[in-house]
């Protein structure tokens, strides 16, 4: 135990500043109510839902909760289903297996909601593209608010796309 | 040329891994593979191609691992009714793959008792097969209901959770089909296929150098070990090119940097799974810390395109390299003092110890890969098996264990971890001096490669087949996560269900590269 306590203090506290908003992102505009927002801003609930990627987008998904991004302390954190969200992240080129799933999951979750989709592949359907098993691009399936690019994007461009989708 | 182990006669491959292919009948395909069991050989691989537009019918293709090398088997089928004995009884490996080449290429496998698709769900119908010559890939059927009978367990108390395929935390889709009773896991069945999006169709409409891309891009975590064994088999199939030395060390230094990533995540997860987040942020701190510095020296965080056939795109500057070393000696000194933190927590170890065991008699019959094996006491490594550039003067250390658990797993992954570091270090310190990619000569229609690569998650294998005007005839891609997912569904057995997170993280076993 003294040798935990003692890396802990050693460590110290690792987290950096949030990254702005970046009205670029955006590919609808903001549909949900200043009020709403007021309170999303400081206490959002996100689904992550990999729809088909690679999984390197959700390596950086994983690290915006490390200690350098530490994206709860803003107020926003993962949730177990997307009945309990406010917003749906998600990632890859839609497989047409997950077509069902991911259509689902959207209506599973309640309004107002919010969609993120995160990647090359969640932008336009990357490398994959489309074809008999792939949808391409989140767009092409359900509603996209805010679109980050990358491949996968950095930690740093998934906050933004996030809190770009939550910002006036 | 004669394989010695199974008495046929198999033609080397050039290429960098010792690799010999053979044609043998389906008449011979059953004998041959008990032979090969017989003598331990390994199942690496099984899938199928379409080889109508080069006169014949169908084709069955095996890869098995001997001590002297790989051996690719050919099995070609008929045009009308392709179909083969199955080998399932003798690997049970096999029974998902055959059913894979089945929904894929069409290829039938006789007295293989479980018949039920497997990568096939809504998105093409039954007797449609997209890997077949004449499928137009951008081909798309109505969405049809996915059907799949799951065994059923019967019995007082007994009863169903269904997962997925949207999982609870951020984690690939797939769905596992829970029998229980209370707490205690009766059986596990998963179905997997959510992610097939098309990889080796597509990879089929490329030429060898645009399928780099894109091989770096099937299972994200393991991009460099998928770049090096498509490299590797592009390398193979244009006439043995041979890349640079100092490109041979630097693609070593990028595949052990993948290694040391990966560990050091799920490391950090598995504390988080069992209540000591102090783990997770640890890690983690030391995880972006190593992304950061992959980001400063190649310019991406997990290395992707970094090698491409004929070598790497990126060179490291003495200064760089110093800096690397600098660093990762940080890296090592921290992971040593957390190493220790881990060992002696109580509550860690207790949920770790005897939790989703595998013994070393299952592991050998389900042919459990990677470092999951070597922690069921499987001594393989494909970077101490064959003895090939970069890696046969460093005499890597094989990491083992006999316990299988949980806790294994995790002692195999910090060992893992400690030894990567020392190859990057020596790896470092010889780094030869020269170009780092050579031109790749044209290759002709009908040339085989084969890349075969020690992943952190076990051995990946790229089997390739030059078509017309340097592009992709055939181009299959395995993950040993083929392997793994059957023996997952052993480990949880009589296990509580709060404890399946913390089985499937210690394998983190890979979906896209599954599903491809």
């Amino acid at each position: 135990m003294y040798q935990l306590l003692k890396q802990i203090v050693k460590t110290g506290i690792k987290t950096e500043a949030a990254p702005p908003a970046d009205d670029a992102l955006r590919l609808l505009q903001q549909r949900l109510h200043e009020q709403i927002l007021k309170h999303l801003g400081r206490a959002l609930a996100i689904r992550h839902v990999d729809a088909g990627s690679c999984n390197g987008c959700e390596l950086e998904i994983h690290a915006t909760n490390s200690p350098y991004y530490n994206l709860e302390r803003l107020g926003i954190k993962f949730v177990a289903s997307p009945r309990h969200a406010d917003m749906l992240l998600v990632t890859g080129p839609v497989s047409r297996h997950m077509e069902t799933a991911l259509k689902r999951t959207y209506e599973a979750t309640p309004d107002p909601k919010l969609v993120v989709a995160i990647g090359d592949c969640g932008c336009n359907g990357g490398i994959f593209g489309e074809n008999y098993a792939s949808c391409g691009r989140v767009a092409n399936v359900i509603p996209v608010d805010v679109a980050v690019p990358g491949c996968p994007p950095t930690p740093l461009a998934i906050m933004q796309g996030i809190l770009t989708a939550i910002s006036k | 040329m004669a394989f010695k182990e199974l008495g046929i006669n198999a033609a080397p491959l050039k290429g960098a891994m010792p690799t010999f292919r053979a044609s043998i009948d389906a008449g011979e395909l059953h004998t041959l593979c008990e032979k090969a069991r017989s003598q331990k050989a390994r199942l690496v691989a099984l899938w199928g191609s379409d080889e109508t537009t080069r006169g014949g019918g169908y084709a069955l293709h095996i890869a098995l691992a001997f001590p002297s090398g790989l051996l690719w088997l050919t099995v070609p089928l008929a045009r009308e009714h392709p179909r083969y004995p199955g080998i399932a009884d003798i690997y049970p490996s096999a029974d998902r793959m055959q059913r894979a080449a089945y929904d894929l290429v069409g290829i039938h496998a006789q007295e293989n008792p479980d018949h039920r698709k497997w990568l096939r769900h809504g998105a093409w119908p039954g007797g449609v097969f997209p890997l077949r010559k004449d499928f137009d890939i951008a081909n798309c059927f109505p969405l049809a209901e996915d059907r799949y009978p799951f065994i059923k367990v019967e019995g007082e108390g007994a009863h169903e959770i269904p997962v997925g395929p949207v999982h609870a935390g951020t984690i690939e889709p797939g769905h596992f089909r829970f029998s229980i009773v209370g707490e205690k896991i009766l059986r596990l069945e998963e179905r997997l296929g959510y992610k097939h999006k098309g990889i080796e169709k597509r990879l089929e409409t490329m030429t060898l150098e645009e399928g780099a891309k894109l091989a770096g891009r099937i299972s994200g975590d393991s991009t460099v070990a998928y770049a090096w064994s498509y490299a590797m088999a592009v390398e193979g199939a244009a006439g043995g090119t041979e890349p640079p030395r100092r490109a041979l060390a630097l693609r070593g230094i990028l595949l052990e940097l993948e290694r040391v990533a990966n560990h050091l995540g799920d490391i950090g997860y598995l504390g988080n799974d069992v209540a000591l987040s102090f783990g997770f942020f640890q890690f983690w701190r030391l995880k972006e810390d190593l992304l950061r510095l992959n980001a400063q020296l190649f310019g991406h965080r997990y290395l992707m395109d970094m090698i491409v056939p004929g070598g790497v795109a990126k060179d490291l500057s003495k200064r760089e390299a110093d800096l690397l070393l600098d660093r990762l000696e940080k890296i090592r000194v921290e992971v040593a003092a957390l190493k220790l933190i881990y060992d002696e927590h109580a509550g860690a170890q207790d949920r770790f110890i005897m939790t989703g065991q595998v013994l070393p008699e299952l592991a050998e019959k389900m042919g459990l890969a990677g470092f999951a094996g070597r922690a069921s006491g499987i001594k393989h490594d494909l970077r101490v098996d064959y003895s090939v550039p970069p890696y046969q003067q460093l005499k890597v250390q094989l990491a083992s264990h006999t316990r299988g658990d949980v806790a294994a797993r995790v002692s195999v992954r910090f060992d893992e971890l400690a030894e990567s570091i020392r190859l990057i270090q020596e790896l470092v310190r010889q780094l030869p001096s020269g170009d780092i990619r050579v031109p790749l000569a044209d290759t002709v229609s009908g040339r085989y490669g084969v890349g075969w690569v020690e992943g952190w998650r076990g051995e990946i294998l790229i089997a390739l087949e030059s078509g017309e005007n340097n592009r992709i005839h055939r181009c299959h891609a395995h993950d040993p996560s083929w392997q793994n997912w059957p023996a997952l569904q052993h480990a949880v057995i009589g296990n509580i269900v709060p404890d399946f997170p913390l089985i499937n993280k210690s394998f983190n076993l890979s979906y896209s590269g599954h599903d491809l």
